[in-house]
């Protein structure tokens, strides 16, 4: 069990992140390997997220899949007028997930999924030069997910399940660009707000044009998680009835948006397959964060993200090598949500070419070790966030920002 | 085989986390910043209070770590400037204390009163600043609050035993190399490679903000006779400014000096308006009645003995009005009728021939100082309510900057000013017209990314609220302009700041 060892290793930092967006693509080691592709791939009960209809059609009675993935990201950021400059530390992030399904009979498969699909872990030095922005932020969703499959006959097949989201908040900026206290500490204040818990649902369908070829739609609903007893702290605020900043509870709302994929998969010359996925992403719905001070004093923090929808394009491979070993890669192309003007350095994204390699090793008839690696190359981006006010005037926060993430992952299949 | 995958994975994960991303030309690679023909490896500032970062009427470390040295250290470290070491006061209180007893005030803050208005007071608690505790330097920030020209090259001038008969300084005191260093060898000791000199605004200051009590020593060469509140001779400045300049340069170094900015640049002496008192017809009125004998009988009469000009009664003349008024006020460099007044023919008591002595109103082109808004229209004696500071009780000489005192400080300052643009074009030194830059803070303002940079008194974000020296803000404003000089004199690339990163006043009500 030396392998449960390593997984151990990985799973006791908590919880989900990455550098960019919010949006985490690691929902399998399997289909990460491949692009993150897998709509309209048959080989595993990661299928539970990818394309519930699918299940049904897994040849094994049962199946579990379960890993993880550490997260290494990071964001510099400079800006050349001033020559300020900062690097994110943030902690490295183990996103998880759990994947079960069993074939109740020839048409009907169940399933049983906890993913983390969104989430976010960033980590500034405190008071660098976009403090008033953000200092860190750690926001998490766990989604878990129960599933019924059923086939209409060999062609095609329908499945989905509702969700049920439970999802945490922790942010910290300064207040704005200069309030101190008496000692020079600069003012701030943290948002909290965590068992926030909310529904959604996913729906999608199989169809087998042959047996070789596959074409696939899944559909994830958007969910709100909305915050009704969050807390603000303040920290560092001068005494006096200018600055009526004190601890209270807040509301607030941030969006999980929909998620639209469709795609195929074709095998060929035995050992391959060849995958496809477009994935819309409905962002449009992140217009704002808004948070809504229970304290009257203060006043409401508006902040203007104005999210358009966004399309990933995967492409992946695989190669039955041996009995032993099967072979994995693949390439996404992730458009940024953000617009120009909108970029905030809480989730610094900009488009990013996406490569990804591994391999499964079957360990007898039952048990697989599934590895993936993905990095993401961000192309340097010179951006702006022009939404934060200073007594009416719009004060961009401007930059040069370059991001990175290096993703291994590890897995363990089991199957009846 | 599991073995060789746990320990591969256990690699990688520990490679990734110094897998940081890379620039195209990340702004802390060398060279990506310049400092041109300039050497920035060993900065040395000299200069006054404005030097060391003194803000709020006191000297505080969050003031000093905003001091315009201290910014352009930060900058200059992007293009090859080393560490910058500052005598930092113990605390953010400000005050100083003498072998356990407070000889200078705390700083001010701007509390909310009772009433609602926020006005700035002094922060009330103990300094733990005490001058008897030596710094062990030297200390690239040579700024000694206080200072004038003449100062630096003063020996003794941190002589402990010196401060409590004002011969010595408290602020240099602390951290003087030995009880007979001058501020200057202290500097040029470091051997800096760069250095800046903004040096001269105490010769005039002191006689300003003290309404012009003091003597405008122009004529005379010896500085030690001097009082605290006079104006230095121009030529005494000229000589120990250029000896300054010779020995900062002695070995090289490049540098940069700063000119002297007006007085009516600061709120100081431009808050309080002129025309302060507010009266209704019947009060005026009844004033006016007081002076009658006054203005037509008493004036003319002295002009007519040929005691005064007709041009000085016509400025004595006293004149109430519904709405707005000039306050009255004592002005020293009128004529003194105390003594003819009491005589024939006009036999006055001897309070009221002293009250008409030298009384005027204040008059549009004169300032008023800032310190002055809290006395008048006030009543200081509870049992007279008659008694009203500005309308029956003259404001003190002291509290307004005569149009005559207002000349001799512009006289002097701009002697010094030619003397230092002289002196920087001879040496082939950076130059900062701080007096144009902040004539133009005074008017209309400087725009920034968070709005405009004005020098209204505690809003306008320039200056502090001691009316006289800047807030961390002004002060980064300063920095760039000293920057751009640098920049421009040695073609060096010198990154600036966003002076809307930097705060203003003080925003906090006393415990």
């Amino acid at each position: 069990m030396k392998k449960v060892l390593v997984l151990a290793v990985f799973a006791f930092a908590s919880a989900v992140t990455y550098a960019g967006g919010y949006r985490v693509s690691l929902q399998g080691n399997k289909a990460l390997a491949m692009g993150h592709t897998g709509v309209a791939v048959v080989n595993s009960s990661e299928l539970v997220f990818f394309n519930p209809a699918g299940l049904v059609y897994l040849e094994d009675k049962f199946s579990i899949s379960a890993g993880v993935h550490g997260v290494f990201s990071n964001i510099a950021y400079q800006d050349s007028e001033t020559g300020a400059n900062a690097r994110t530390d943030s902690p490295v992030g183990t996103p998880l997930y759990f994947y079960a399904s069993y074939k109740a009979n020839d048409w009907l498969a169940l399933g049983l999924g906890v993913y983390t699909p969104y989430g976010s872990s960033v980590e500034y030095e405190d008071d660098w030069a976009g403090s008033h922005l953000v200092n860190n932020i750690d926001l998490q969703a766990i989604y878990i997910q129960p599933t019924v499959s059923f086939k209409i006959n060999d062609k095609i097949s329908f499945g989905g399940g509702p969700i049920y989201v439970t999802g945490s908040v922790n942010f910290n900026r300064n207040l704005n660009r200069t309030l101190t206290d008496l000692e020079g500490n600069r003012a701030n204040v943290t948002i909290d707000a965590s068992g926030v818990s909310s529904w959604g649902w996913v729906a999608s369908t199989m169809v087998n044009l042959t047996e070789d070829l596959h074409i696939a739609a899944t559909y994830r609903s958007e969910i709100i998680l909305d915050a009704e007893d969050g807390t603000a702290e303040f920290e560092n605020i001068p005494n006096s009835p200018l600055t009526p900043f004190e601890d209270t509870s807040i509301k607030a709302s941030l969006p999980l948006p929909a998620e639209m994929t469709v795609g195929m998969s074709y095998d060929f010359c035995e050992s391959w397959t060849f995958a496809f996925d477009y994935n819309r992403t409905f962002w449009d719905v992140y217009e704002s964060l808004d948070i809504d001070f229970a304290n009257e004093n203060i006043p409401d923090s508006k902040n203007a993200r104005n999210y358009k929808n966004a399309s990933i394009y995967r492409f992946g491979m695989q190669y039955d090598a041996t009995q032993m070993f099967t072979l994995r890669a693949g390439y996404y192309f992730d458009e940024s949500p953000v617009q120009d003007g909108y970029f905030a350095p809480e989730t610094p994204r900009n488009d990013s070419n996406n490569f990804t390699a591994g391999l499964t090793v079957n360990l007898g008839e039952h048990l697989q070790i599934d590895a993936s690696f993905l990095y993401s190359h961000f192309k340097e981006v010179d951006a702006s966030y022009n939404y934060y006010f200073e007594n009416g005037n719009a004060v961009p926060f401007k930059g040069t920002y370059k991001t990175n993430a290096f993703v291994p992952g590890l897995g363990l299949t089991y199957k009846l | 085989m599991k073995n060789i995958l746990k320990y591969t994975f256990a690699l990688l994960a520990i490679g990734f986390v110094s897998c940081d991303p890379e620039f195209d030309s990340p702004v802390t690679d060398e060279g990506f910043y310049t400092s041109g023909t300039a050497d920035l490896s060993k900065y040395v500032s000299v200069g006054n209070s404005l030097t060391a970062g003194y803000a709020d009427g006191a000297l505080y470390i969050t003031g000093q770590n905003n001091s315009y040295p201290n910014i352009m250290a930060e900058q200059f470290s992007f293009a090859g400037g080393g560490d910058f070491t500052q005598p930092l006061m113990n605390d953010n209180v400000g005050g100083l204390l003498l072998s356990g007893t407070q000889i200078t005030e705390n700083r001010y803050i701007l509390a909310v009163g009772p009433n609602g208005n926020p006005s700035p007071v002094r922060l009330i608690g103990t300094p733990t600043t005490d001058i008897a505790n030596k710094l062990t330097g030297p200390f690239n920030n040579m700024g000694v609050p206080g200072a004038k020209s003449f100062h630096l090259v003063a020996p003794g001038y941190g002589n402990i035993a010196g401060v409590p008969t004002g011969a010595a300084n408290p602020y240099f005191a602390r951290f003087a190399s030995s009880e007979g260093a001058t501020v200057l060898d202290d500097a040029t000791s470091q051997n800096p490679t760069f250095f800046s000199l903004w040096i001269g605004n105490n010769d005039i200051l002191g006689y300003a903000t003290s309404g012009g009590s003091g003597v405008d020593q122009t004529g005379n060469f010896d500085p030690s006779t001097y009082g605290g509140n006079d104006i230095t001779d121009p030529n005494v400045f000229a000589a120990v400014y250029s000896q300054q300049v010779e020995a900062l340069t002695g070995n090289g170094a490049k540098g940069v000096l700063v000119n002297i900015p007006e007085v009516t640049s600061i709120p100081y002496f431009t808050t309080v308006p002129t025309n302060a008192i507010p009266l209704d017809a019947p009060t005026a009125a009844q004033l006016n009645a007081q002076f009658g004998a006054y203005n037509t009988q008493i004036l003319p009469g002295l002009v007519g003995i040929g005691f005064i000009t007709a041009e000085e009664a016509a400025l004595r003349m006293i004149n109430f009005s519904a709405g707005q008024n000039f306050p009255i006020m004592t002005d020293d460099d009128l004529t003194d009728l105390t003594a003819v007044l009491q005589g024939p023919p006009f036999n006055l008591p001897a309070s009221l021939a002293a009250l008409l002595g030298q009384l005027r109103q204040v008059k549009s082109d004169d300032l008023i100082v800032l310190t002055a808004s809290s006395i008048l229209g006030t009543t200081p004696d509870p049992g007279n309510p008659q008694g009203v500071i500005g309308v029956t009780i003259p404001l003190s000489d002291k509290s307004v900057l005569a149009v005559s005192e207002q000349a001799r400080v512009t006289a002097a300052s701009t002697s010094y000013n030619a003397t230092i643009q002289a002196l920087a074009g001879a040496k082939g030194l950076a130059y900062v017209d701080a007096k144009a830059a902040l004539a133009s803070v005074a008017n209309g303002g400087i725009p920034y990314d968070g709005g405009i940079l004005t020098s209204q008194f505690a809003t306008g974000g320039a200056f502090s609220l001691d009316g006289v020296h800047p807030t961390p803000r002004g002060y980064a404003f300063t920095a760039n302009l000293i920057i751009q000089a640098i920049n421009d004199t040695y073609d060096a690339t010198i990154p600036k700041v966003h002076i809307g990163n930097y705060p203003t006043v003080t925003v906090s009500n006393n415990p």
